[in-house]
């Protein structure tokens, strides 16, 4: 490997370290910043691509961030520039979370830290709900969504299965039910 | 199970989530969740935990909770162990996506999946929500056990009436109130815990 070559992929995952450290709650949040480190300071995207990218990685499988710098640093530096954007976004998260939660589970057993955490899951409860509100109104778009939506929801909350089930029958019942409407057309054009 | 056995499942059940979770860091949470009930490492408790200690650090919510969760399990390899089992199959999509992008986009077949892909991966997220809001608000127990789930009750009330009016609060606050509903969710958690301490919510 060349030297430039490794300089690159050092760029990337310095670059991709960077963002991952001063990027709270992931997701949207992260769109400004990365914008600013990739398209202004490192120039490696135009905002159009990133755009792109930030949607082909929301409509892949994964965590958008990690899927965003693997688009990113493959098409910087290859193969091998996907892998090192993607270690660097992850690797802050790595240290602080391994150092916070060995903090933790050294205090877990004073009274006021079991406390508070019984206080912070009723706060979790009402943010997975707000996040649930969110994503309803992206997903369910007419009748037929919102019909896959109660199945998967009722049918979580009544059968022990993986979600994988669920997940692959859906994908399953949309592609079905797009290209059933795609040939109705189709004849009724005709 | 051997430390390395629990190191190769850990890698493979988040191959798993990496692969089918769609949708971002929440959408991790369903299936976080059947990793701990099938395999006893950890419970829905120390789940919204560490979900909260993840909202508030820096970094993206679905890898902060695997770092957590394999930390949680087999310590720092543990970390590194399930962080990369959750990237892999990303890596590899977005590689082979990336090799046929026009391809991909313009697939009806792609288009056609995430119709249906996305309403499931929010009615997943809601399932999560609904057993959370039993488990931390009520004394209503789900429990996986054969095909059906069942429904119990833990023994203590039914209804948690401190934490139901928290609940209610804090959805008043990140929905209605103006500006204060923009704050950084942070905001909300070190809320909560300040009232958990106060009214010592685990009778602690």
């Amino acid at each position: 490997m060349t030297r430039e070559r490794l300089e690159a992929l050092r760029d990337l995952f310095v670059t991709f370290a960077k963002i991952g450290a001063i990027t709270f709650g992931g997701g949207m949040a992260m769109l400004p910043i990365l914008q600013r480190e990739v398209v202004v300071v490192r120039r490696w995207a135009t905002d159009e691509e990133l755009v792109d990218y930030y949607a082909l990685g929301q409509c892949t499988p994964g965590i958008i961030a990690v899927n965003t710098a693997t688009f990113v640093g493959q098409k910087q530096a290859g193969i091998p520039g996907g892998i090192a954007a993607t270690l660097g976004v992850v690797f802050p998260s790595l240290v602080l979370i391994s150092v916070i939660a060995g903090l933790i589970s050294n205090f877990a057993d004073i009274a006021e830290v079991r406390n508070a955490f019984a206080g912070i899951q009723v706060c979790v409860c009402v943010l997975i709900f707000n996040a649930t509100v969110k994503l309803l109104k992206k997903s369910v778009v007419d009748y037929r969504t919102a019909v896959i939506f109660a199945f998967v929801l009722a049918g979580s909350v009544v059968f022990n299965l993986s979600p994988v089930w669920f997940v692959l029958l859906s994908a399953a019942a949309g592609a079905a039910l797009k290209a059933f409407e795609a040939r109705g057309k189709k004849s009724e054009g005709a | 199970m051997s430390y390395g056995m629990i190191l190769l499942k850990l890698y493979w059940e988040f191959f798993k989530t990496g692969l089918f979770a769609v949708g971002g860091g929440m959408a991790t949470l369903p299936f976080l969740k059947n990793i701990g009930e099938t395999t006893g490492w950890y419970s829905y408790g120390d789940l919204m935990n560490m979900l909260a200690v993840s909202e508030s650090t820096p970094g993206p919510i679905g890898i902060n909770m695997a770092t957590y969760v394999g930390f949680t399990v087999a310590g720092v390899p543990g970390a590194v162990v399930a962080t990369l089992g959750e990237v892999t199959p990303s890596i590899i999509v977005i590689l082979l996506v990336a090799a046929f992008l026009r391809g991909f986009r313009e697939n009806p077949w792609v288009e056609r999946a995430f119709y249906g892909l996305r309403p499931a991966s929010t009615g997943l997220i809601g399932a999560a929500c609904v057993s959370v809001f039993l488990e931390v608000l009520t004394g209503i127990r789900i429990a996986g056990e054969g095909l059906v789930n069942s429904v119990s009750l833990s023994g203590g009330a039914l209804f948690l009436w401190p934490q139901l009016l928290l609940a209610a609060l804090l959805l008043v606050l990140t929905n209605a109130v103006p500006r204060v509903r923009d704050l950084h969710p942070i905001a909300f958690i070190a809320f909560a815990a300040a009232i958990g301490i106060i009214f010592r919510f685990a009778g602690a």
